[in-house]
């Protein structure tokens, strides 16, 4: 072990301190960077199952049009659903509602919130975040978003119905949950600022001693490179969200054209105002944001595929030069959301040269993360069951995105369902298998316990089905002219009758997608108490996270005297080391290789 | 176990955390506010004609609207606040706390003057009812000018709480005090900074 660095003189008295909090300050308004990072998850975790149970409403409506919702239908009021048949208003309530859950409030925090929160301090060897108050206000920020954005749906006339994207100037004559929406964004875009200069600065400057920037793990780069993200794209939109309130409050026209006519009636402000405008400023966030949504389960893929490959991580530097070019040209794409705006032909040419320039560094990513696994002899735990399937799968989003960024294939395929299967092939078989997959990989080191591998398979290989069975009929439909946003799924038009039939297949499948859901859940629930004790580095990974002993680690301060790094972050199987793993923070012994060998 | 660097700077990057903290957050400032901006200009190419017409009087130039005498002694009171800022920091290294005490007294009264002459500009807005409403480029003038108060009245209650309760500080912790009004301070410097870019963009361009 490595007890090199000197810890602080104040260790011994704050570690007695500490453990009299009283219950609110140590699991409720926590500073200590662990219980917020598992706030968070419970949280997103709730988020995601209900922005799931909107979308699992709306299948029905795609699935049996018009058709009364039996038993859980009778449920609700009658301005939502009458007699259990789905209001139009209400099925746009639920797409909006159900993206930006998704979206802001179920992946960001997860692969941000929770598992940057918990991780990345350990992997870097500090002993929390570098501001720890921040740390919990950002919590408690995101909350308040939260809930303003649960509430809204009881307000009158109901939650946000411009779509999860709010384009003007639909959003700006709408009901008042779009105001709620507004300012949940902002509590949102503000929790993730200061989300983000926690991070930076943790990376930056609590480096435990000997982990220079190519030594840290790719899981805290992918981390740094989001927080860089959240950072410097975010802002724009809370720009747009301050304009868009003042459009909706004050009555000014940043967002409404001269001479606008609402239904029939020419509307009643100054006008001069344009839509473009915050498509502008919406896409300069939103670009971005999907790769705030795809790094961090990067991250997590690369830790778990070189620890269950037994080997490093194949061409580790250039995968990190690629995820920062790939942080940059994230600003510089934006407009490839935009090609049937009419913003001219010299814009579209500019944003489909760097859409497609884009491409080249998450194949580079992608393409060693494959490589990694050649020749390794792979251990098929969970955690890896659900790395693997994140590579194909994350393959055929990125694939599919290839036609929507050239403006000649985007203009036909724009707003169909082929659009809705590309985006949520990158997110949901994506970006969520990974983070289940860094569930299964780090909840030993959370809670001291494993959790149910049976369990696990089976929730694995139903989640990977079933969300096939959703998302790829989708390309199918859209291929076929199918838009995205039709209240009855396409039914009255002529042209979708030969792909119609899809709904139904689709919306079970996402039922079915539930139901496999629930061994995670009982597994989560069931092993946080019951599960079998877990050895302090418990897959026998090289990352410090695994030396913060025992599991899980201290409570302020992760480690008992901080580590000191003498290698890169994935040196499994090396020759000159007795085991197949050698730990960042153990030291060089060469006076006693012999004897070990 | 106490967190590293938050008073004395890492060796290998050279400051301490909450200076690298203040600066990230500056930098998000600056696309929010570079977002604005960013649409003053999107909404001032598209008009026909800037600032245009409003309530049937033809106006060629922004400073036939806004008060320009004004908003220079603005500008003068804010750089002037932004002086006894630095003083205040440098009184504090210098070892001088009672004229730590007078410099940012001073920053804090300036900050109000802001506020006020602000206020009074407003005022004369409203009164002949040149409201946000009314026309665009009101509307991004009222938007970017409040945003751009409410940082002022942010900086002046962080200030205000050094000079008065949060100066206990300097007893115990005076290198971490110092600390704490350079980062003030550089908070300061860049509401100043807004505002040299937002006096010509809205008011002289």
């Amino acid at each position: 072990m490595a007890e090199h660095a000197t810890a602080p003189e104040s260790h011994d008295g704050e570690e007695g301190h500490h453990h009299d909090l009283p219950f609110w300050r140590k699991y409720i308004f926590s500073t200590d960077h662990k219980v917020i990072g598992i706030q968070y998850g419970i949280t997103s975790l709730f988020f995601l199952l209900f922005g799931f149970s909107l979308v699992m409403l709306m299948r029905w409506q795609l699935a049996y049009p018009g058709e009364a919702l039996p038993i859980i239908g009778s449920l609700f009021s009658d301005e939502t659903m009458p007699g259990g048949v789905m209001l139009p208003e209400f099925y746009n309530q639920l797409g909006a509602m159900h993206g930006t859950i998704m979206v802001f409030l179920g992946i960001v925090p997860l692969a941000v919130g929770a598992f940057g929160n918990y991780i990345v301090p350990l992997q870097i060897g500090a002993p929390d975040m570098a501001f720890p108050k921040l740390n919990m206000a950002s919590y408690w920020v995101f909350v308040m978003g939260g809930l303003v954005m649960l509430g809204s749906f009881f307000v009158p006339a109901g939650a946000a119905k411009a779509g999860w994207t709010s384009y003007a100037p639909l959003s700006v004559i709408e009901t008042m949950g779009q105001t709620m929406w507004l300012l949940g964004m902002v509590f949102l875009i503000t929790s993730s600022l200061l989300g983000a200069v926690n991070f930076l600065t943790t990376i930056i400057q609590l480096r435990a001693d000997g982990m220079t920037f190519m030594r840290m793990p790719f899981f805290v780069w992918a981390q740094f490179v989001t927080s860089f993200l959240l950072l410097l794209a975010f802002p724009p939109l809370e720009a747009a969200s301050v304009l868009q309130l003042s459009d909706r409050l004050l009555d000014t026209s940043f967002f409404l054209p001269s001479g606008l006519v609402v239904s029939g009636e020419a509307l009643d402000v100054a006008g001069g105002g344009s839509p473009l405008l915050w498509q502008h400023l919406f896409w300069f966030l939103a670009h971005p944001e999907v790769y705030v949504l795809i790094l961090p389960a990067m991250g997590i893929v690369a830790e778990i595929i070189a620890n269950n490959t037994r080997k490093p991580l194949w061409g580790y530097k250039v995968m990190v030069y690629a995820l920062l070019f790939l942080g940059f040209m994230s600003f510089i794409v934006w407009a490839h959301h935009m090609f049937i705006t009419g913003m001219g032909q010299v814009m579209s040419t500019f944003f489909q040269t760097t859409t497609m320039i884009i491409s080249i560094p998450s194949v580079i990513i992608l393409t060693a993360l494959f490589i990694s696994l050649w020749g390794g002899s792979i251990r098929f735990t969970t955690p890896m069951l659900f790395a693997l399937g994140f590579l194909p799968m994350f393959g055929i989003g990125g694939l599919t995105g290839l036609p929507l960024g050239l403006a000649p294939t985007d203009i036909p395929l724009h707003d169909t369902y082929y659009v809705i299967g590309h985006f949520h092939y990158v997110v949901a078989p994506g970006t969520i298998l990974a983070l289940m997959g860094g569930i299964y990989y780090w909840f030993p080191k959370m809670t001291g316990r494993t959790m149910n591998d049976a369990l696990g398979k089976i929730h694995f290989w139903g989640t990977l089905i079933s969300m096939n069975l959703i998302f790829f009929p989708m390309f199918i439909q859209g291929l076929a002219g199918v838009s995205r946003r039709l209240y009855d799924g396409g039914e009255v038009y002529a042209h979708a009758q030969g792909v119609i039939h899809y709904n139904e297949v689709m919306s079970i499948a996402a039922w079915v997608l539930f139901l496999f859901q629930i061994p995670f859940i009982v597994n989560l629930i069931m092993s946080m108490w019951k599960g079998k004790p877990a050895e302090d580095n418990h897959w026998e990974a090289t990352t410090l996270e695994w030396a913060a002993a025992p599991s899980p680690p201290v409570g302020h301060g992760n480690f008992k005297t901080l580590p000191r790094v003498y290698r890169a972050p994935y040196e499994y199987s090396h020759p000159d080391f007795h085991d197949d793993f050698w730990p960042q923070h153990t030291p060089p012994e060469p006076a006693r290789q012999p004897a070990s060998v | 176990m106490q967190i590293p660097y938050t008073v004395a700077p890492r060796p290998d990057t050279g400051v301490y955390n909450a200076k690298i903290g203040v600066w990230l957050f500056l930098a998000s400032e600056v696309m929010l506010f570079g977002g604005l901006f960013s649409a003053y200009i999107f909404l001032r190419v598209g008009a026909p004609a800037w600032p245009g017409e409003i309530h049937g009087v033809m106006y060629a130039r922004a400073s036939e609207i806004l008060n320009v005498p004004l908003a220079t002694l603005n500008t003068m009171i804010l750089i002037g606040s932004s002086v006894t800022m630095v003083m205040s920091w440098a009184s504090l290294a210098m070892d001088r706390f009672d004229r730590y005490k007078l410099y940012m007294g001073a920053t804090i009264l300036l900050g109000f003057a802001f506020l006020v002459v602000k206020a009074f500009e407003y005022g004369t807005k409203f009164e002949h009812g040149l409201l946000p409403a009314e026309h665009n480029f009101l509307a991004i003038y009222f938007v970017l000018t409040g945003l751009h108060g409410l940082h002022v009245i942010g900086g002046i209650i962080v200030n205000a709480y050094f000079w008065g309760p949060g100066a206990k500080m300097w007893k115990t912790n005076p290198k971490q005090f110092t600390n704490r009004i350079e980062i003030a301070g550089l908070y300061w410097h860049f509401v100043d900074l807004v505002w040299i870019f937002l006096f010509p963009t809205i008011y002289l361009l």
